[in-house]
């Protein structure tokens, strides 16, 4: 494990991507505390601008409400839903990866074309489509998130499996007389989880943007204040309030660059070999 | 041979290896002399330094080891004070070398003519067309057949030993002093790895050259070696003419490493009594078809033709054969890692062959098999402990009863118990082997199959492991099948043989009987190829 953190922290940019990470987990969790009242309510008069008001430095919105709160608790909905979807994501694509790497032959063709349907049409399209025939709220966005994440979890659980089941301990393993359940479950998995902890953590990143794309379009939860729809409520007035879409961007950005980062210190600590090489 | 100066010299070289490798030194106060004319091979078991002293030479050192104090002198220059351009320059030029796995060190995608031509290339000499000439004359120097034919083909096309003949040409082609040969032969079968070894000799004679060939073969050293230096541990522990060494060595590792090898006399079998067979194979038959789809016709090879035999309670039968021969594929279509197309295995009344689903899972316990790789045989993310004793469970043992069994059979392989709780990574070759050994015993199997099980092992963990094998089979009273291209293993261990050449069995037979009165063209072949056997011959008288 200490062996793992020093080729981590070998990466200077994944330290920093943890660093932030950190603090917007913290904030997310802190949210209640910190702003005991709810990010809709109106608290000031509109259109505040940032720093005017020590009790709400990033000033206030259209309709009067805390901007800073806002940002807090749309870190909440956004690694909520960025985690959750992985996770839906990852239950659905490994086992079919699995399934499909392990058995090959007409398992392998039917679950791949399957899998091909579902990546051939555009994935942000699909997800409109989905919140949109569904009432947008969290589980639906969530379940859209997932419906179009999985499909690249699964291609690449079937290519680490396809490797895989050739090898030694492998076969050693069939010969032992174990079922092909126990085989996938215990000999192969295991040796699937750097390549799919790297693919996970980017995919939080995504699921981020796609849920933040979401909203701005106005499919998002109507109960929930995230950054995207921050953001999409704040375009028609962009030129007179800037610090309204400012700030929920660079959340995001922030967000998403530090999951990225945290996914390449993974990717070069996981597989060393791939690693670029010390000089 | 008259004293004369040497054409390269390694003096005190030290070779510093990267923080927190097992040892600091790769190479550890070498020297050593190479004259011209004189081939000089370097011995040693993997992980000695051998290769990363001629790597060092050529300056191909990896990125994070450096040469920390000597110097190789060639000419009246110090090679390790070149810099990159000038090393460029005497590379291929003066110095030239050869790898160990020809595929990987030709250009897939470039024609073999062109390959020469590019040495030629490299250093601007030269038209095209005389390239282009050259070329085949040295394709026909190194002996291939249809050179210019030869020079047209692609990497691919080739078959190994070609390969090795086209490397050979393109790293005399400048006629270099010397060339290094880094075990240019071990990645070959054992036929074509004789005719590989006469080659070079023939052109290192020929042209007057240096030759500094480094292996771990005892038997390829007695073949081709004028002098030896064995090494141990990045240091040289022994230099002498090859007669003085083999016959008479000084130090204690070197008279190890020729202790290990396995002789070539196979013993005659003691008399036993006619023991039921415990498998019997009739009419084998496996096909592969690789490719082929809608336009094109598919590959078709016949991996096992018409194989059958007995394998009696408590033998062991040798399956030997060149790569290529079917053997690997026998023994997978034994133990139903392979389905085959026809034919029967019996084991013990059932008829393994054709058993399905749950039925073939109950039955695999009582046949069980031993792998090539030591690396490759064991979960990495599993303890040893659990390795073992999985198959027990999956049979229903309950888990207590399952790691005890482990916890003996550990024992029973020569490791301690506590070998349980930690990871394969933390064990050398040969002890993963043990592993691997205990996992096959664990189900109580009549029948194991070990196919190439000592090939990727350094020759005193062979001995080893193969005396381990042997002394199980005597207690647990197993049936053996011992797959290999290793004839000298094969004598060791095996009590009949079965030689196999294109997917059939051309020879069975009690070992002594195949290795003293083989009746097969092919066999005798086989036989005359192997390594160091001239001079064991004579030494035997």
């Amino acid at each position: 494990m200490s062996d793992f953190w020093k080729r981590f922290s070998r990466n200077r940019g994944a330290v920093i991507g943890v660093v932030i990470l950190a603090v917007v987990v913290l904030v997310a969790v802190l949210a209640p505390v910190l702003f005991p009242q709810s990010p809709w309510r109106m608290v000031q008069r509109p259109f505040l601008p940032p720093l005017s008001m020590d009790q709400y430095p990033l000033g206030t919105d259209a309709l009067g409400r805390d901007v800073l709160a806002g940002l807090a608790y749309g870190a909440q909905v956004s690694l909520l839903i960025g985690v959750v979807s992985t996770a839906a994501a990852l239950l659905v694509g490994i086992p079919i990866g699995a399934l499909a790497g392990y058995f090959g032959g007409v398992a392998d063709d039917v679950l791949m074309r399957f899998t091909e349907f579902f990546q051939t049409v555009p994935s942000f399209a699909l997800a409109i489509v989905l919140v949109a025939i569904f009432e947008p709220n969290i589980q639906s966005i969530i379940a859209a998130i997932a419906i179009v994440s999985w499909p690249p979890v699964a291609r690449l659980v079937r290519g680490e499996v396809l490797s895989l089941r050739s090898r030694e301990y492998v076969e050693a393993a069939i010969l032992s007389g174990q079922t092909s359940a126990t085989i996938i479950w215990r000999q192969v998995l295991p040796n699937t989880l750097s390549p799919i902890i790297v693919l996970a953590s980017l995919m939080v990143a995504t699921a981020i943007l796609l849920e933040s794309s979401l909203s701005f379009l106005g499919l998002g939860d109507p109960n929930l204040m995230s950054w995207g729809y921050m953001i999409g409520a704040a375009r028609t007035v962009i030129r007179q309030a800037w610090w309204l879409s400012f700030f929920p961007g660079v959340a995001i950005l922030l967000t998403v660059l530090a999951l990225n980062l945290i996914g390449e210190g993974l990717n070069d600590a996981l597989n060393p070999s791939l690693a670029r090489r010390g000089r | 041979m008259a004293i004369t100066e040497p054409v390269l010299s390694i003096e005190n070289l030290t070779i510093a290896l990267p923080e927190g490798a097992d040892r600091a030194f790769a190479v550890d106060d070498v020297s050593l002399q190479l004259f011209a004319g004189e081939i000089l091979c370097i011995v040693g078991e993997s992980g000695s330094g051998k290769s990363m002293s001629a790597n060092a030479m050529m300056g191909l050192l990896p990125d994070l080891v450096r040469p920390v104090n000597g110097r190789i002198v060639f000419g009246a220059v110090d090679l390790l004070d070149k810099t990159e351009a000038e090393l460029m320059d005497l590379r291929g030029r003066k110095l030239a070398m050869i790898f160990q796995e020809p595929m990987s060190a030709l250009n897939p995608l470039m024609r073999v003519e062109d390959q020469i031509a590019e040495v030629f290339e490299a250093h601007r000499l030269l038209t095209p067309k005389e390239r282009a000439a050259r070329a085949v004359e040295l394709l026909t120097e190194v002996g291939i057949p249809d050179p210019a034919k030869a020079a047209k083909a692609y990497p691919f096309q080739l078959s190994g030993g070609q390969r090795q003949r086209v490397m050979i040409a393109m790293a005399l082609a400048l006629e270099p002093e010397i060339l290094i040969a880094d075990e240019p032969t071990t990645a070959l079968d054992v036929t074509t790895q004789a005719q590989i070894l006469e080659l070079i000799r023939d052109l290192q004679q020929k042209r007057g050259m240096a030759v500094m060939f480094i292996t771990h073969d005892f038997g390829v050293v007695a073949e081709i070696a004028d002098r030896v230096a064995v090494m141990q541990f990045g240091k040289i522990v022994e230099t002498g003419t090859a007669d003085a060494v083999l016959d008479d060595p000084q130090h204690a590792y070197t008279r190890k490493l020729i202790a290990a090898i396995p002789r070539l006399v196979a013993g005659q079998a003691p008399t036993r009594k006619e023991k039921p067979p415990v498998l019997e194979v009739e009419n084998l038959f496996k096909t592969y078809r690789t490719g082929g789809g809608l336009f094109s016709k598919p590959r078709v090879v016949e991996a096992v033709k018409d194989v059958s035999l007995q394998l009696a309670e408590g033998e062991t039968l040798g399956i030997v054969g060149e790569s290529g021969s079917g053997k690997s594929s026998v023994g997978r279509c034994l133990v139903r890692l392979m389905e085959p197309d026809r034919g029967t295995v019996r084991l013990a009344g059932q008829d393994m062959a054709h058993l399905k689903g749950e039925h073939l899972r109950a039955v695999r316990g009582s046949i069980q098999m031993i792998f090539q790789d030591p690396y490759a045989s064991l979960n990495p993310r599993a303890k040893i402990g659990r390795i073992i004793a999985e198959g027990p469970m999956a049979h229903g043992v309950s888990r207590r009863e399952a790691y005890k069994r482990a916890a003996r059979l550990l024992e029973l392989v020569g490791l301690d118990v506590s070998a349980a709780d930690r990871y394969p990574h933390e064990f050398s070759g040969g002890q993963r082997q043990r592993v691997g050994i205990a996992r096959a015993l664990a189900l109580e199997p009549r029948v194991i199959i070990a196919d190439e099980a000592v090939s990727a092992l350094d020759v005193s963990i062979q001995a080893q492991v193969l005396d381990l094998l042997a002394d199980l089979k005597e207690r647990l009273d197993l049936a053996l099948i011992f797959i290999t291209h290793d004839l000298r293993v094969a004598a060791q261990i095996c009590d009949r043989i079965a030689v196999m050449h294109q997917g059939e069995i051309v020879e069975t037979g009690p070992a002594h009987d195949i290795f003293n009165r083989p009746q097969n063209a092919y066999t005798r072949t086989l036989i005359d190829a192997i390594p160091g056997r001239e001079k064991e011959l004579a030494a035997a008288g």
